[in-house]
């Protein structure tokens, strides 16, 4: 039973065609869309690895049924940057060293955007660990995650300030 | 995970119709489902996809103070809620202490009451489980049983329902609206989930076919606003299921305690109200000894159902700390670490 879904994936529309109803979203990125920055760990819902930003709210890839996102927005590791400039929050990942092997990484950055959208941390290190729990990281790196998480975000916070001002 | 036919339901009555046959599931936010499917642990042949269904999506505030919440809404959504965080902290609590933020950006409140047990053997396709094959026997007795019942359990099954959400649901009288091939019912949620006895494969009342369509709370559930909380015992502060939890709420007038509420969670295969602890406060002082008092009464019928005696005590003590937190005013202030006990001093001046 073939069915076909419209999704736009970072801006680019997408009719997909799916065979079987099985296939996840994250495994519709990777293995059909070649999209493989979205890394696949436990596939059970518990390490965050597989995060993406769909209809504007962070979710696991892997417990989603790509059948079910008809019309759907979706927002991916790839999407991020704007050509050769990172993203806020992928520069400071870099600045603070908030990686070892890197495997974690992509699910933590997108993480870290959905959860400097839902504005609900504030600059509060403890709402910021809370707020990013639902990604582990095997190396351990969350000291610098965390810090990497709050500069994005006060760096996010004064560019909207200051470009509102202008 | 097995084959299976996908069909996305246009409206609640073609939701229901669907939902009758033979093997079929609701698919809501699908963190549970999937989950178990790819297990192999439940094996439906079709899933019933009822994201779209119309007005589901909602949260009313009822003229008369209580509230009405949608079966589709996100469980992020409700608790960020700032009015139903206001009047129901207790709910909104508890929602922010389960699961992960983008599981909870997915999962349903319906999807979240109907939750399956966590117990690691049903978990494991190959344990005996009564609860996934009726009459095979269950090897969680014996076994590892931190996560295990030690109220309402039976010789046919020992385990625990997850769900942190519904632990104040119960304490505060919700009520789940339920729309099925017989038309629509109204079921106390304490009344909407079953105790294992000899049929643990029978979990809710929900006949096939019948959907949740809401979840209401009463407007007596928001006279406790000032004075509700959920507390959460478990192996890490964040992202883990309870040991033992408990949701506590007081009505105080003057120093006299008017009314009482507790519920206890991971105790049980349903969230276990306490009425007789709640009975022995009213008209009493929120002190510690009144709190011990009822502590020994919400735990009287508790009996270890395996290596688990320390979940008796251990609920005594949270029952007592879940009320001295409860009798601070907590008006407008969650915790930033939500369900966790932190310093009571520091409560009390932050
Ligand atoms: C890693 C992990 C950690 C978790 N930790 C916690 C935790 O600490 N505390 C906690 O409480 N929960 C926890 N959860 C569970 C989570 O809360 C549930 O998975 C979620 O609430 C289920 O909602 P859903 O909408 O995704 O349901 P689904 O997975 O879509 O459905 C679950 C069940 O409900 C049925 N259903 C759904 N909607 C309806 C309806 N309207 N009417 C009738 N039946 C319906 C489905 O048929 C299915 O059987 C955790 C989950 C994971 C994966
Ligand atoms: S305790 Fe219940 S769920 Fe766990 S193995 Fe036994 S029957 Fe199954
Ligand atoms: S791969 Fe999705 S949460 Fe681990
Ligand atoms: S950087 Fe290696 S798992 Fe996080």
């Amino acid at each position: 039973m073939n069915k076909s879904v419209n999704l736009s994936i970072n801006g680019t529309r997408h009719a997909v065609t799916l065979d079987d109803p099985r296939v996840t979203l994250l495994d519709l990125l990777r293995e059909r869309l070649d999209l493989t920055g979205t890394k696949k760990g436990c596939d059970r819902g518990q390490c965050g690895a597989c995060t993406i930003i769909l209809n504007g709210r962070r979710v696991n890839s892997c417990l989603t049924l790509a059948v079910s996102c008809g019309g759907a927005e979706i927002l991916t590791i790839e999407g991020l940057a704007q050509g050769d400039v990172l993203h806020p929050v992928q520069a400071a990942f870099i600045e603070h060293d908030a990686f070892q092997c890197g495997f974690c990484t992509p699910g933590q950055i997108m993480s870290a955007v959905g959860l400097i959208m839902e504005g609900q941390a504030g600059d509060d290190e403890e709402r910021i660990r809370e707020g990013m729990s639902g990604n582990l990281c095997r190396c351990g790196a969350y000291a610098g995650i965390t810090q990497a998480v709050r500069q994005a975000q006060a760096r996010m916070n004064e560019r909207e300030r200051t470009g509102e001002a202008a | 995970m097995n084959q299976f036919e996908y069909e996305l339901a246009p409206n609640v009555e073609n939701a229901v119709a669907s939902g009758r046959s033979n093997g079929a599931v609701f698919l809501a936010g699908g963190t549970n489902l999937i989950d178990l499917m790819k297990g192999n642990l439940v094996r439906p042949t079709r899933l019933v996809d009822i994201n779209r269904l119309p007005g589901l999506d909602r949260i009313e505030f009822l003229p008369d103070g209580g509230v009405r919440i949608g079966a589709l809404v996100r469980n992020s959504d409700l608790a960020h809620d700032p009015k139903f965080a206001r009047d129901f902290p207790a709910v909104a609590e508890a929602l922010l202490s389960g699961a992960s933020p983008q599981l909870r950006n997915a999962a349903t409140v319906a999807g979240n009451v109907m939750q399956r047990t966590r117990c690691p053997y049903f978990y494991d396709a190959a344990s005996a489980c009564n609860k996934r094959e009726p009459g095979a026997g269950c090897e969680a007795r014996g076994g590892h049983s931190r996560l295990q019942a030690i109220l309402g359990w039976s010789a046919h099954c020992i385990a625990t329902h997850p769900s942190d959400f519904s632990v104040p649901l119960v304490a505060f009288d919700a009520v789940v609206e339920i729309d099925g091939p017989q038309g629509r019912r109204d079921v106390a949620l304490e009344d909407f989930y079953l105790l294992p006895g000899n049929t643990p494969e029978r979990e809710t009342i929900l006949a096939p076919g019948e959907l949740i369509v809401a979840i209401r709370l009463p407007a007596q559930a928001a006279l406790f606003a000032g004075h509700a909380r959920y507390l959460k015992i478990r192996d890490r502060t964040s992202y883990a299921f309870a040991v033992v939890s408990a949701a506590a709420g007081l009505r105080i007038e003057g120093d006299r305690i008017v009314e009482a509420r507790l519920a206890l969670g991971g105790v049980a295969l349903k969230p276990w109200r306490a009425r007789a602890a709640e009975a022995c406060l009213m008209g009493r002082r929120a002190g510690r000894e009144e709190f011990a008092e009822a502590s020994m009464l919400a735990l009287q019928e508790a009996r270890p159902s395996g290596e688990n005696e320390f979940k008796i005590e251990l609920a005594r003590r949270l029952v007592v700390r879940a009320f001295e937190r409860t009798a601070i005013d907590n008006t407008a202030r969650l915790s930033p670490l939500p369900a966790s006990i932190v310093n009571l001093t520091e409560e009390i001046q932050r």
